[in-house]
């Protein structure tokens, strides 16, 4: 994976940016190797790199002077919130601060009558949610790593989760941000009140992965808690049945709080990792999670069966209780460290295509597996048809790890292909840099581009993420001039 | 003065590049709805987009619809309806308030404006629905953000920058928007009496509870509408889905809040909430100027408390749980500082929506922080440099930076 290249002369220059980080946060920068050693990675294991210096401060006053020393000098920053996301967003440059944010940990308000709580970015998600428990409230998008990963984390990648099939994504659940721009500079946006009064910058925010601003301050929506939710587990003789019953259950007008998928190498594994009681004779396992008032979810569970059935269904279990609820659950939620069990190594992709599709894709998956030679376990969401293959290899045998990667970007081309895209939850971060050309033609990624010159003229926040070429924004800004004639005039005009 | 009717794609791009190399502005016009509503463009010459007309695809089962930005929103409204789904944000007609005919909106003005009715407090606005869309920029440059399926993190989120943007950043050329089932039936449940801070305290109340209501208004008793009695306050909360869900949601209703004395029936709420998604209550006295505030529900009554200070006489209704106040002053100047002077430390921002267009041409929409609008001013030069898409529709020129090329 190629970075921008290191500035020897910042690095030169590392005594001096210390001693300045120091006088702002005293107790807060990392410069010993064995310190900064937890930070050269975040989920994305497979790549690493030591950051010149850790700074880690307590306040918006501090993220803003760290910033804006940053950007006096010249020195690129990599934010970073608890480290658990999949697409290598906070791998750290060499020449580069790595500014954590863990230590901004404190909720700062809970707001019933408003039904909204306001944080500091490093609040864990699930944290968020026991804030309000006691009120019956919670905070809906629920990503798997809920119980590390912080809501600054959820901003920059607008995470989702099980759940956001029916609740939406982190960016349809963020109310307001308060944002520290490259140069130092504090906005806020949004509040506790809906929609903008201008531009949706909190829109374009939520999900940039930490390249267009650091985000100190959150307001989320809360919503009551559903006052019931129940499972149906369903198994199915093929996976394209699966993919049928799926579509007719969303063709009928029912939005499930989640609709999950796992093949048969998944379901075995989660069977063998915690015993959630998954049948085992079957090719797919959908788990469907009905919630709401209780007699509406009563109802759609016997309609979600019957439309099961009609596709094929071979096993057909609703949850009686909450307990048996949460082990249907508990299967699934375990499906990536289950995988870990069994495969030394595993890489974990993302995309997302039309439902239509789910049977043509996992064809060519099988067909890949071959290819490739390497075996490849299917989790996921299918409801809105975001996959989560995880492609098995061992990093000690030599040509593993490449052949892995290539067998993960044809899965992502072939989304791509077939009307999809390249992430549907885990972002591109360095992953899936170099793919981004396969989904946006030059014109797309350029106009993306010059949307971060308009928050990061220098490009010190976080380069070398999400965009395959840097290119300078003088250059981005160029316009081409042409002739000048009337266009069209074969039209009628006044 | 030039008026560019395109049919094609390719002609948007010809008609922005000739504009762009003539450094004359174009304003950007579907069918003139909301033509009304913001500051008056400025511009030597007209880009009509709805000629740019027609669904692309519709697939029901993935829940997604593209078309044309010049597609007529009642065309896809009935398109969706025939498959039992619709838009989930309820967007509104503005048309008559605005004094323009009744749906005459188009797809591309519904995603410019971003606007959306009384189910934006639990399904969300417009810009949560777009999942992507074709443009050309105020470059000159064919460009396409976003995609087609409802779960997508790939590359930066340009649609919710498309999306409220007024045509101030890119030409829409077609646009891709998630659809989701139509409630089957809808009922009302009616409190009478309460005064706004009560009303809004029992909206508060019942939108946190269980019951999914998916529209809380207050209407102050001197706001007529249909459906309502004359003459006394109404608070409304409705209930929305599966007949037998609808029923045994009342019930908890009901038992949570004691007192609501009225219901209105499936045909009755979809009118009563179709008035105030479309300000049917100001729509006839045209002479009066119509604010929209945003607030965080619970400032809701004293916003609107000082409100009647400044300006006796104003009218108002509490929508979205009381955070969303729409206002008709008396006949008169539009008293655009002291309305926005009546939001507090808690927020929020005041949209002038109908007013003479001499009045509009002051800052229809809230003013942001230096800071905050010179960021949204280079967001701005970064899509359309030299100003040639609806200049000044948002702000006054004087309050964007000249367009340095960068």
């Amino acid at each position: 994976m190629r970075m921008p290249d290191p500035d020897a002369g910042i690095i030169a220059r590392r005594d001096d940016l210390v001693a300045r980080l120091r006088a702002i946060v005293p107790d807060g920068v990392v410069d010993d190797a064995d310190g900064r050693r937890p930070y050269e990675t975040d989920a994305l294991t497979a790549y690493r790199q030591m950051p010149l210096v850790v700074v880690l401060p307590t306040s918006t006053a501090q993220v803003a002077a760290v910033l804006r020393a940053c950007w006096e000098m010249g020195v690129k920053v990599v934010p970073r919130g608890a480290g658990t996301g999949l697409s290598g967003g906070a791998l750290p440059l060499a020449d580069g601060v790595l500014l954590g944010l863990s230590r901004l940990n404190r909720i700062l308000d809970i707001d019933f009558q408003n039904r909204t709580v306001t944080c500091q970015p490093g609040v864990t998600n699930l944290a968020i949610s026991h804030a309000v428990a006691h009120e019956g409230f919670y905070y809906a998008p629920d990503p798997s790593s809920q119980i590390a990963c912080t809501i600054g984390g959820n901003i920059a990648e607008n995470s989702g989760g099980v759940h956001c099939l029916k609740y939406g994504l982190t960016t349809n659940n963020v109310l307001g941000l308060e944002l520290v721009t490259m140069e130092g500079e504090v906005l806020r946006l949004g509040g506790k009140h809906l929609d903008p009064e201008g531009y949706d910058l909190m829109g374009v925010l939520t999900g940039s992965e930490g390249l267009l601003g650091v985000v100190t301050e959150v307001t989320v929506r809360i919503l009551p808690k559903p006052e019931t939710a129940r499972a149906v587990l369903l198994g199915f003789p093929t996976s394209e049945q699966a993919g049928l019953a799926v579509a007719a259950i969303i063709g009928r007008g029912i939005i499930p709080g989640g609709m999950e998928m796992m093949d048969r190498f998944a379901i075995k594994a989660a069977e063998e990792f915690c015993h959630p009681g998954y049948p085992l004779d079957v090719e797919a396992l959908l788990i469907v999670e009905l919630d709401g008032p209780a007699r509406e979810v009563d109802h759609m569970v016997e309609l979600v069966v019957e439309i099961a059935n009609g596709q094929g269904a071979v096993t057909a279990r609703t949850s009686a209780d909450e307990a048996e609820r949460l082990r249907f659950w508990a299967g699934r939620k375990a499906a990536f460290p289950a995988t870990g069990r069994i495969s030394p190594d595993y890489l974990c992709m993302d995309g997302t295509i039309p439902r239509k599709a789910l049977p043509r894709v996992l064809h060519a998956m099988k067909e890949m597996e071959t290819e490739f030679g390497l075996r490849c376990a299917n989790v996921f969401h299918a409801g809105d048809g975001n996959l989560h293959p995880l492609i098995l290899f061992d990093a000690n045998n030599p040509g593993e790890l490449e052949r892995a990667e290539a067998f993960g970007a044809a899965i992502l081309r072939l989304c791509v292909e077939v009307g999809g895209v390249l992430t549907g939850e885990h972002g591109v971060g360095v992953e899936k840099r170099d793919l981004m050309t396969e989904q946006f033609g030059e014109a797309d990624l350029a106009q993306q581009q010059r949307l971060k010159c308009a928050f990061d003229p220098k490009q010190l926040l976080n380069p070398g993420k999400v965009f395959p070429v840097l290119h300078r924004c003088a250059e981005l800004g160029k316009l081409h001039v042409r002739g000048g004639a009337l266009p069209f005039p074969d039209i009628p005009r006044f | 003065m030039a008026t560019f009717t395109p049919e094609t794609d390719a002609q948007v791009l010809d008609a922005v590049r000739w504009a762009l190399d003539k450094t004359e502005p174009l304003e950007l016009v579907g069918r003139g709805s909301k033509r009304g509503l913001g500051r008056p463009v400025q511009a030597p010459h007209r880009l009509d987009l709805s000629g740019l007309a027609g669904i692309v695809a519709y697939e029901p089962e993935e829940l997604v619809l593209t078309a044309r930005a010049g597609t007529d929103l009642g065309e896809v409204a009935a398109a969706l309806n025939e498959k039992g789904q619709a838009f989930a944000f309820e967007p509104p007609d503005l048309g008559p308030l605005l004094g323009a005919p009744a749906w005459t909106a188009t797809l591309g003005g519904m995603v410019g404006a971003g606007w959306a009715g009384p189910r934006r407090l639990k399904a969300g606005s417009v810009r949560d629905h777009l999942l992507g869309f074709e443009a050309v920029s105020g470059r000159g440059e064919a460009f396409k953000a976003g995609g087609r399926v409802v779960k997508n993190v790939t590359g930066y989120d340009l649609p919710k920058l498309a999306a409220g943007s007024f045509g101030t950043l890119v030409a829409l050329t077609s646009v891709t928007l998630k659809v989701l089932p139509a409630p089957q039936t809808g009922r009302t449940l009616l409190l009478e009496g309460l005064d706004d801070a009560q009303g809004i305290a029992a909206l508060s109340l019942a939108l946190g509870g269980p019951a999914e209501v998916s529209g809380a208004a207050h209407l102050p008793a001197g706001i007529a509408v249909t459906g309502k009695p004359d003459g006394v306050a109404v608070t409304a909360l409705r209930l929305e889905g599966v007949a037998p869900s609808v029923e045994y949601r009342l019930e908890g209703l009901k038992a949570r809040l004691p007192g609501a004395s009225r219901l209105l029936g499936p045909e009755e709420t979809m009118e009563f909430w179709r008035a105030l998604r479309d300000v049917h209550p100001f729509v006839e006295q045209r002479e009066r100027p119509v604010w929209r505030l945003s607030v965080p529900p619970s400032d809701g009554a004293a916003v609107a408390a000082r409100l009647g200070k400044v300006a006796p006489g104003a009218d108002w209704y509490f929508d979205w749980g009381g955070g969303l106040i729409w206002a008709a002053l008396p006949a008169g100047p539009a008293l655009a500082r002291e309305v926005r002077g009546c939001i507090g430390r808690g927020g929020g921002h005041a949209t002038l929506v109908r007013a003479p267009a001499a009045d509009r041409a002051a800052d229809p929409f809230h003013p942001q922080p230096p800071a905050l609008a010179a960021l949204s001013a280079r967001v701005k030069d970064q899509f359309d440099p030299k100003h040639i898409l609806n200049p000044g529709r948002l702000h006054s020129p004087a309050a964007e930076p000249v367009a340095g090329v960068r």
